[in-house]
């Protein structure tokens, strides 16, 4: 019981993160291609400016919560995936710096390439976590004592001994690459007027073909690479909802974007992302990394979970912060609420 | 070089550089409401701009915080999964709590803070600075909690496969050892920002320009400078060394050089720890201080190294010794200076006296060597143990991740951290330049 709620409740802090970040990542992403000039740059970054970090944020509690909820986990997963997650970080501190410190250097040249340094981490960014999800989806190599080391790729094939980068994990880097721009592209047309937004608008047309082939296609590559991923669906049949649920935001995405609904298109998008991730833990449930070198080497919730006081204790405290932090949360985009401000220079 | 000595090196430097920030940030977090609040009351636009002034260095310098601390939240796992693995049921909870409390705290009332100015009404941008200050501490809070239970563990218990397990949420909490070190490296964080604040004050004064400001800022600097020096050295720093002296004696031991056990134990001012003849060389001692510091009587006996195993001694002493003494002597040239500029200020002499100017300007960097060298302190002390008497160092790292993966990440971050420091010293030195007086909307954060 403890062991289904703190499962679900880490998934959804990277749920959280994933939604939340990801429009910001997705901005991140079009800010290489589709902003004009310098006062569209400055739109563009103001109507993230404010929140950023918070969402960041959503990363670190919810690496925390999975280190003390499942510390086997954690130090199993971190360790094995050294070599990527240190590029990872390398990236979030590139990102972070170039987007903060654009407006503290006023010259030309400066700016371009912090510019360009940020919407190539947040590129970066994107893929990596696709890649993450699908990595944690194939399954990796685990010992008997919990513990693996992935290298960056060996021969491009999902198998015992696969690398970070195969088939499957770089159509899951590029689904999440995908699917966040065009999350960042319904922010922008929630937040912003002018050309800008509706440029913005009319990307979101092909993104979304692009989307939904990448969605299509990682639904039969998943299968193909863990073929037990429907168990738990076919299980519990009233589950089936979750995949339902990501045909019917897709739609509706495409439907409030054409019906010039910005909000609410945005919302399916956070609906589309929630319902992939939600399916995703599902389909694994109740292993957490599973192993490529045979099941009995899974790392299950049973074998990773910490201890019965602990965790009842942090159910307190848990309760209690998120409470207070989302309700921080809500206050800023209350006040933030509206159109970013258009000339970009408030502030 | 062994994977385990990559793995301690990854984990120094990355912390080492990353505390670089937060310490302004913490002290800086307190100055500014004090700023803001004085702002408020008075009405007076010249507080409202310096407080305005410090905002955006507050900003620039959070920002390396930020950037520098997401890597260390990861590295328990990339590079100590071992010890997380073992120890996440306990202090897998300050940590986390950390974010859950303190971080969407922190940020979200940044946001407002700097992006929200024309937005809020002046009173709730008052309550922004405070609660970014509020939040900044409670997250230095639960971050000494997690250290403090490496050095003193309390509140555990050991599960059959190993696992450390928390049995009491407040008594790891409220950990004395946390406690204390929590007071002392908190003034440690408002020392380093009253040096930096009234380090800019002399500077414009030198330089005769925004005297207006200048003055405040080495009111303000000094003031809580003088209060932050005393109170570092007594009664936080006599405090924190009596209980280290309690339970740590071979750190105690290794950091005041002291290899024989002694009634009546010195305190070695200057000298160099020699391992091979375990003695101090060329020593300057003052004799039977220490017993008296740790135990209030000149006869009580101390435990020296040679009490003490050889495989518990802490490992690099002459390094503990000599950090030791660093932060000890530095932390006596804080409190002199700082009495004599308060002095100075009180009889409004301080504005004029040049060489008091320039000694303040030029202490700023001493304070990041003071903190810097307190932990180094605190860290090496600790050694062998990764949690004090329970587990190794040499248990605890990530025996997956080889050493040559772990010296390419470490050269890897090596290279972007100076990059970084290079870009926060060219960005810092051009809003100093600047000074308070530039029109706000110019700059955009
Ligand atoms: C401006 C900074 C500063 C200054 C001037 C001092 N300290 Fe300090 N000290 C720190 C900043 C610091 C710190 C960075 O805050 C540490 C490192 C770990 C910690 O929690 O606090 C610390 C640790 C620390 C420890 C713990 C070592 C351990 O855990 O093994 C002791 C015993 C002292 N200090 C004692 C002193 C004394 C007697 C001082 C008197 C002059 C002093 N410190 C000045
Ligand atoms: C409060 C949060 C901190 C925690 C939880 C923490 C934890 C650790 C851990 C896990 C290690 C590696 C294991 C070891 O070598 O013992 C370490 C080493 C070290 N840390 Fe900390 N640390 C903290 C803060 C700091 C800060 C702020 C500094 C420096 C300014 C620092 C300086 C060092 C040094 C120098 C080492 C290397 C010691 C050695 O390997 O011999 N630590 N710390
Ligand atoms: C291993 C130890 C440490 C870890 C895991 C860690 C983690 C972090 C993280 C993830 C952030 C960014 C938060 C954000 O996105 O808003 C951060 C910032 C911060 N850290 Fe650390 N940190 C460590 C050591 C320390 C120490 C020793 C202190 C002080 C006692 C400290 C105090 C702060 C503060 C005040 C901030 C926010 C302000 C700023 O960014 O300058 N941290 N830390």
């Amino acid at each position: 019981m403890m062991g289904f709620l703190w499962f679900w409740l880490v998934a959804m802090m990277i749920v959280g993160y994933v939604v939340l970040d990801g429009f910001d990542l997705g901005v991140g992403v079009l800010h290489l291609f589709l902003v004009r000039d310098e006062r569209e740059r400055r739109q563009t970054l103001a109507s993230i400016g404010p929140v950023w970090d918070g969402n960041e944020v959503w990363l670190l509690a919810g690496g925390g919560t999975l280190y003390f909820a499942f510390p086997l986990l954690y130090a199993s997963a971190f360790s094995g995936f050294y070599l990527p997650l240190m590029i990872v970080l390398w990236l979030l501190v590139l990102r972070g710096v170039s987007l903060e410190l654009r407006n503290h250097l006023d010259m030309g040249v400066w700016r371009t390439l912090l510019d360009g340094v940020f919407g190539l981490a947040s590129s970066l960014l994107a893929v990596f976590y696709g890649a993450a999800l699908a990595n944690v989806i194939r399954g990796v190599p685990l010992q008997p004592d919990g513990y693996f080391f992935l290298p960056l790729w060996t021969n491009w094939l999902p198998g015992v001994h696969p690398g970070i980068l195969d088939w499957y994990t770089v159509i899951g880097g590029l689904l999440a690459l995908v699917a966040l721009t065009l999350h960042g592209a319904l922010w922008l047309t929630v937040k912003l007027a002018g050309p800008l937004a509706e440029r913005a608008r009319a990307i979101v047309h092909p993104l979304w073909l692009l989307l939904a082939a990448f969605t299509v296609v990682s639904f039969f590559a998943t299968n193909a690479v863990r073929p037990s991923i429907l168990d738990n669906f076919f299980h519990t049949p009233v589950t089936f909802v979750v995949p339902a649920g990501v045909v019917v935001s897709m739609a509706c995405i495409w439907w409030f974007n054409r019906a010039a609904q910005p909000l609410r298109a945005f919302l399916a998008s956070c609906a589309y992302l929630f319902f992939m991730l939600a399916g995703a833990c599902w389909g694994l449930y109740p292993t957490l990394l599973p192993a490529t070198t045979g099941s009995a080497n899974d790392i299950t919730l049973g074998r990773a979970i910490s201890g019965p006081h602990t965790l009842a204790v942090g159910l307190v405290w848990w309760g209690f912060g998120m409470v207070l932090a989302v309700a921080y949360i809500a206050f800023v985009y209350y006040r933030f609420r509206g159109k970013a401000n258009v000339d970009g220079t408030e502030h | 070089m062994t994977a385990e000595l990559i793995h301690r090196l990854h984990f120094a430097f990355t912390v080492t550089f990353h505390y670089l920030f937060p310490q302004l940030t913490m002290g800086l977090a307190l100055l500014i409401v004090v700023l803001k609040s004085v702002a408020l009351k008075t009405g007076d636009p010249v507080w409202d701009r310096a407080s305005r002034f410090w905002g955006r260095i507050f900003a620039i310098n959070f920002v390396f915080g930020v950037v520098t601390g997401i890597p260390m939240e990861f590295e328990f796992g990339t590079n100590w999964a071992r010890f997380s693995q073992l120890s996440g049921g306990v202090i897998g909870q300050p940590l986390a709590m950390e974010g859950v409390f303190s971080f969407f705290l922190e940020s979200a009332f940044l946001g407002l803070f700097l992006y929200g100015e024309k937005r809020l009404s002046a009173r709730l941008h008052w309550f922004s600075a405070v609660m970014i200050w509020l939040g900044s501490w409670i997250s230095g809070f639960f971050i000494i909690v997690t250290d403090a239970w490496m050095q003193h563990p309390v509140a555990y218990s050991q599960m059959a496969d190993g696992r450390y397990e928390v049995l009491s949420f407040w008594q790891l909490l409220l950990n004395p050892w946390g406690l204390l070190q929590y007071a002392h490296n908190m003034t440690g964080a408002v020392v380093t920002a009253s040096f930096v604040m009234a380090a800019v004050g002399a500077y414009y004064l030198l330089d005769r320009r925004e005297e207006d400001y200048a003055r405040i800022f080495l009111r303000v600097g000094v003031v809580a400078g003088v209060i932050a020096s005393v109170v570092i050295i007594f009664p936080t720093g006599d405090l924190h060394g009596k209980y280290v002296a309690r339970h740590q004696p071979a750190a105690i031991a290794g950091m005041e050089g002291l290899f024989k056990t002694e009634s009546g134990a010195g305190i070695v001012l200057i000298g160099q720890p020699n391992e091979q003849t375990q003695q101090i060389d060329n020593p300057i001692v003052v004799n039977d201080a220490l017993s008296f510091l740790i135990y209030g009587t000149t006869k009580a006996e101390v435990t020296g190294l040679d009490q003490i195993p050889r495989d518990q001694w802490p490992q690099a002493l002459p390094l503990l010794f000599y950090a030791y003494h660093i932060m000890a002597g530095l932390g006596t040239w804080f409190a002199l200076l700082m009495i004599v500029c308060a002095f100075l200020l009180w009889r409004r002499r301080l504005f004029t006296s040049h060489w008091a100017l320039w000694a303040l300007l030029l202490s700023f960097p001493l304070p990041y060597i003071a903190n810097t060298a307190g932990w180094v302190t605190a860290e090496l002390g600790r050694q062998p143990w990764l949690i004090y008497g329970l587990m190794r160092t040499s248990e605890g790292y990530s025996s997956t991740v080889s050493s040559g993966n772990g010296l390419f990440t470490l050269l890897g971050f090596m290279g972007l951290y100076t990059v970084l420091g290079l870009l926060f010293t060219v960005l810092i030195y051009r809003e100093i330049n600047h000074g308070p007086d530039r029109p706000a909307a110019a700059h955009a954060a």
